[in-house]
């Protein structure tokens, strides 16, 4: 089936379009290939990681390398590279699904995998030469060389455009010299190329060097310590020295000049990958947690039975299935954005980056949404196994350290909250997105009089789906309101942006979890869909409390007198349900499934 | 040498049994099913065979279409090619009936089949297959060497091992031991790939006599509560094993 240019939202766009639900893919539409990857690799991890735990544990980095070689020769590495490199071409739903599938047996392996896959390799797949990628994408797709990234200095993190590494080029113009210090470099251990970010001269923007690191030939290059870590034990993360360290001019990336464009290009990939790389960590603390509460007696009784444990295996489900839902709805999104740039006549390669590029937004809600998914959800599964939980003898404790790196690299969740808003912002600018159209709309309502009818909610989601509709006048109404006030200044605004990119977050995961039910209860019957009906429901609820406080904070901070209380009337009216659903009861139900299967079953 | 290996589609070992239509049918709802481990063992075999000594391998399953995943899942693995045969598969006899058919179209050398599929346990297609296509046949193997015609196997006995010397062609049932549970393989990415390209043709089923039905399933008793006694209380305990357990 073709996508039309026109069908296909826009990033961004979910926000003033409504999405169909035929128009998203769900983890039910996996095809039978799909479904086959998703087996083997599940099969890899219980083999190759969960089996070995311990060893994870015990910072046997050698072990980690060990692993990703294995990986490597059954494929998973070159699932996103095209053909021409020595890789698959699977497809962006197939890269995501080997991303999700592989990482919850611990975190150290799912961040090699992912530094080495995401960041490690893109960087050359996506803004290489033809000889840069026939001379290096190869062997990573194979596992033969590994990967690493070299963007953050100890003077440079979330401001990653200010680093102090240089680049100089020789007297004869063959090679740069490369000096500088980078630091938290995933996978430096065993790397055997870096993607170094340098300045040259006092260029505004960093440049992008391919530089090979070889131990017994160093050039210059060496490694700190491996970092002492509260979680991913055994990925190898450790400073590295450049010090003269010669990289032919052949081997810049992109431009002089380009490097904080790939810098940032590669790290929208990485962020939805990253999201995709928390879902099985998060089915499996579920899982983990749900077995445990089944086993455990206190006051002779299951502790599944008490409601206390029920109400957290109903929340832990909930967010793991709206984790889902919008991670593939986004990544299906980007694969035909991809595949309709191809048809266009683009590279491959210009094709998979406007691809993902057009995203942005998407990518950046998904990594904190997610990121912060899989923190609670280990956190209520410690809860779940009370003192146990605490014990280094549970997987609950190492899960909890592990997921708490997500919400720091890829861009710490605070300046992704304030890109998403930002980059709606410029999009909106740009004429990509017409956020003035329904913003304007909004405004109208509030000052028109509201129906006083009934509209008819019998159809499955129909309220559901209007207080979607509701919670993006929020937004549009919030956000709005603060352009007009603060224009440009609004990036001053931190806790204003923040606020604005909680209500974003909340309303895509949401929409995600409602849509993908929808077109499931289509398929296979209401009846079949009850429990995943009961966990959109219970989404979306705490999604509407989240907008509802995010909204009054934001008003106050920056309405006054008449305007404040127009617009507070407005959030009133948005988050108000005619028929509020039994969270109580949806809870139940949920955990009640969840207990009965003894598994995330979704 | 042409191998035929018969893979069983059977639900996954953590699956939840339940019985539906009067405790008659074996309900699938919310199944996973996989290759029966006892044919993944011949499988992999056989794959040996196919790359250290030069084979082709083809699978089988009786089956409806639902068991296509489990084909496509053996040609992901290295199978060759693929055969359905379309019809259920009822009893033993009816699906020994249908290979029969399939090892006599396709002029098999060697038949590797599992000594028992993990879901109803029959273990009486290999034999019954060896009889109707007059091969030999050596079940319980755990090991199996070929050698132009001729063949050595060993099988598990009570206690112990046989070493048997036979030929081709040769129907076993295998086991764990062919090779072990560290050699089975995961399918690798371009596997997967290319086995959406490999033939999986369907035939039609050969008219064959089903011998027996099922008339019902049980499943075994829910375990008791357990009781707690303290250990002081010995004579209590006594009393319980001989009044209430009445073991003593
Ligand atoms: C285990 C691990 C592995 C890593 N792997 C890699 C790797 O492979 N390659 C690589 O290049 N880097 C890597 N990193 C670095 C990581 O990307 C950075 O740590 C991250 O970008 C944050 O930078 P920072 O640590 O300097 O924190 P800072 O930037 O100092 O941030 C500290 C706090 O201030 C906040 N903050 C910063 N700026 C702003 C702002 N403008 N507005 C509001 N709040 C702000 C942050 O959100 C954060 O809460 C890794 C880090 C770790 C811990």
């Amino acid at each position: 089936m073709e996508t039309k240019d026109k069908e296909l939202l826009r990033g961004g766009q979910f926000l003033v379009k409504e999405t169909k639900c035929e128009d998203v893919f769900t983890p039910e539409d996996f095809s039978e290939e799909q479904k086959m990857m998703k087996e083997a690799v599940m099969e890899f991890n219980e083999r190759e990681i969960i089996a070995h735990k311990a060893r994870f544990e015990a910072k046997d980095f050698a072990f980690t390398e060990e692993v990703m070689r294995k990986a490597g020769e059954l494929g998973f590495l070159g699932v996103a590279v095209p053909e021409a490199y020595g890789g698959l071409d699977m497809g962006f739903v197939s890269t995501l699904l080997v991303c999700d599938y592989i990482s919850s047996g611990t975190g150290s392996f799912s961040t090699a995998f992912g530094a080495h896959t995401g960041i490690g390799t893109m960087p050359i797949t996506l803004y290489g030469t033809e000889e840069q990628k026939q001379k290096y994408v190869p062997k990573l797709a194979t596992g033969e060389w590994f990967g690493a990234y070299c963007l953050t200095e100890p003077g440079a993190g979330s401001d990653a455009n200010s680093g102090k590494t240089t680049a100089t080029l020789s007297e004869d113009g063959k090679s740069y010299k490369i000096n500088g210090q980078k630091m938290w470099i995933s996978n430096a251990g065993f790397c055997r190329l870096m993607i170094v970010f340098a300045r040259i001269e006092n260029d505004k923007n960093i440049t992008g060097f391919i530089v090979e690191y070889d131990k017994d030939n160093p050039n210059g290059i060496t490694l700190g310590e491996e970092e002492h870590k509260l979680g991913i034990r055994a990925s190898s993360t450790r400073q590295v020295f450049f010090n003269d360290t010669v990289v032919p001019v052949e081997n810049m990336l992109a431009g002089r000049g380009e490097g904080f464009k790939i810098a940032m290009n590669a790290l929208n990939v990485g962020r939805i990958k990253l999201a995709g790389a928390c879902l099985d960590s998060q089915r499996r603390i579920l899982t983990t947690a749900v077995q445990y509460a089944n086993e455990r007696k206190q006051f002779n009784t299951p502790i599944a039975d008490f409601g206390a444990i029920k109400y957290k295996l109903a929340e832990m489900a909930a967010s793991a299935y709206a984790g889902e839902s919008a991670t593939y709805r986004a990544a299906k999104n980007i694969e035909d954005r991809i595949a309709l740039r191809v048809a266009a006549g683009n590279s491959h390669q210009e094709a998979e980056l406007k691809g993902v590029e057009e995203y942005a937004i998407e990518c950046s809600i998904l990594k904190v949404a997610v990121s912060e998914d899989v923190q609670n959800c280990a956190d209520e599964g410690i809860q779940i196994f009370g003192g146990m939980g605490f014990s280094e003898e549970t997987p609950m404790e190492a899960a909890w350290r592990d997921a708490r790196i997500a919400r720091i690299y890829e861009g710490t969740n605070e300046i992704n909250r304030m890109l998403s808003v930002g980059m709606l912002v410029k999009k909106a600018m740009k004429g990509h997105v017409d956020l003035l159209g329904p913003a304007t709309k909004v405004q109208e309502e509030l000052m028109g009089i509201p129906s006083f009818e009934t509209p008819d909610y019998s159809e499955l989601f129909s309220e559901e789906k209007e207080m979607i509709a509701k919670l993006k006048k929020v937004f549009l109404m919030v956000a709005g309101a603060a352009v007009q006030k603060f224009g440009p200044d609004l990036e001053e605004h931190q806790q204003l942006l923040i606020a604005a990119s909680d209500i974003l977050i909340e309303i895509y995961m949401a929409e995600s979890a409602i849509l993908r039910t929808e077109k499931n209860a289509k398929r296979f019957g209401e009846d079949a869909q009850a429990v995943q009906i009961a966990m959109a429901k219970l989404y979306l609820y705490n999604a509407v409390s989240i907008v509802e406080k995010n909204g009054k904070e934001s008003i106050i901070s920056f309405a006054e007198g008449d305007e404040q209380r127009m617009l507070l009337m407005g959030l009133k009216r948005f988050v108000k349900y005619t028929n509020y659903p039994d969270i109580v009861d949806l809870r139940i139900a949920i955990a009640e499934k969840v207990k009965a299967e003894n598994k995330y079953c979704f | 040498m042409k191998i035929l290996v018969c893979i069983s589609h059977v639900p996954d070992t953590t699956s939840k049994i339940n019985f539906t239509e009067g405790d008659t049918k074996f309900d699938t709802t919310g199944v996973q099913f996989v290759i029966n481990p006892n044919d993944e063992f011949g499988l992999t075999r056989a794959m040996w065979f196919k790359e250290k000594q030069g084979a082709s391998v083809d699978v089988v399953n009786v089956g409806g279409p639902e068991t296509e995943p489990t084909l496509r899942k053996a040609l992901a693995i290295g199978a060759d090619a693929a055969i359905r045969v379309n019809t259920a598969a009822t009893d033993g006899f009816a699906v020994a009936q249908q290979l029969a058919k399939v090892v006599q179209d396709g002029g098999y050398d060697l038949v590797i089949a599992g000594r028992e599929s993990i879901d109803y346990n029959g273990g009486m297609v290999p034999g019954m297959l060896a009889g109707l296509i007059k091969a030999n046949f050596v079940t319980n193997c755990i090991s199996l060497e070929v050698e132009g015609t001729n063949v050595k196997a060993v099988r598990e006995i009570d206690g112990g091992k046989e070493t048997v010397s036979t030929s081709l062609p040769l129907v076993i049932g295998g086991q764990k031991g062919l090779v072990e549970e560290s050699d089975l393989r995961i399918p690798n990415m371009r596997g997967i790939m290319m086995a959406r390209q490999k033939p999986l043709k369907v035939v039609e089923p050969v008219d064959a006599n089903t011998e027996t039905a099922s008339v019902k399933f049980e499943k075994p008793a829910p375990k008791g509560a357990i009781k707690l006694i303290d250990p002081d209380n010995v004579e209590e305990l006594v009393n319980l094993l001989h009044n209430e357990a009445k073991v003593i």
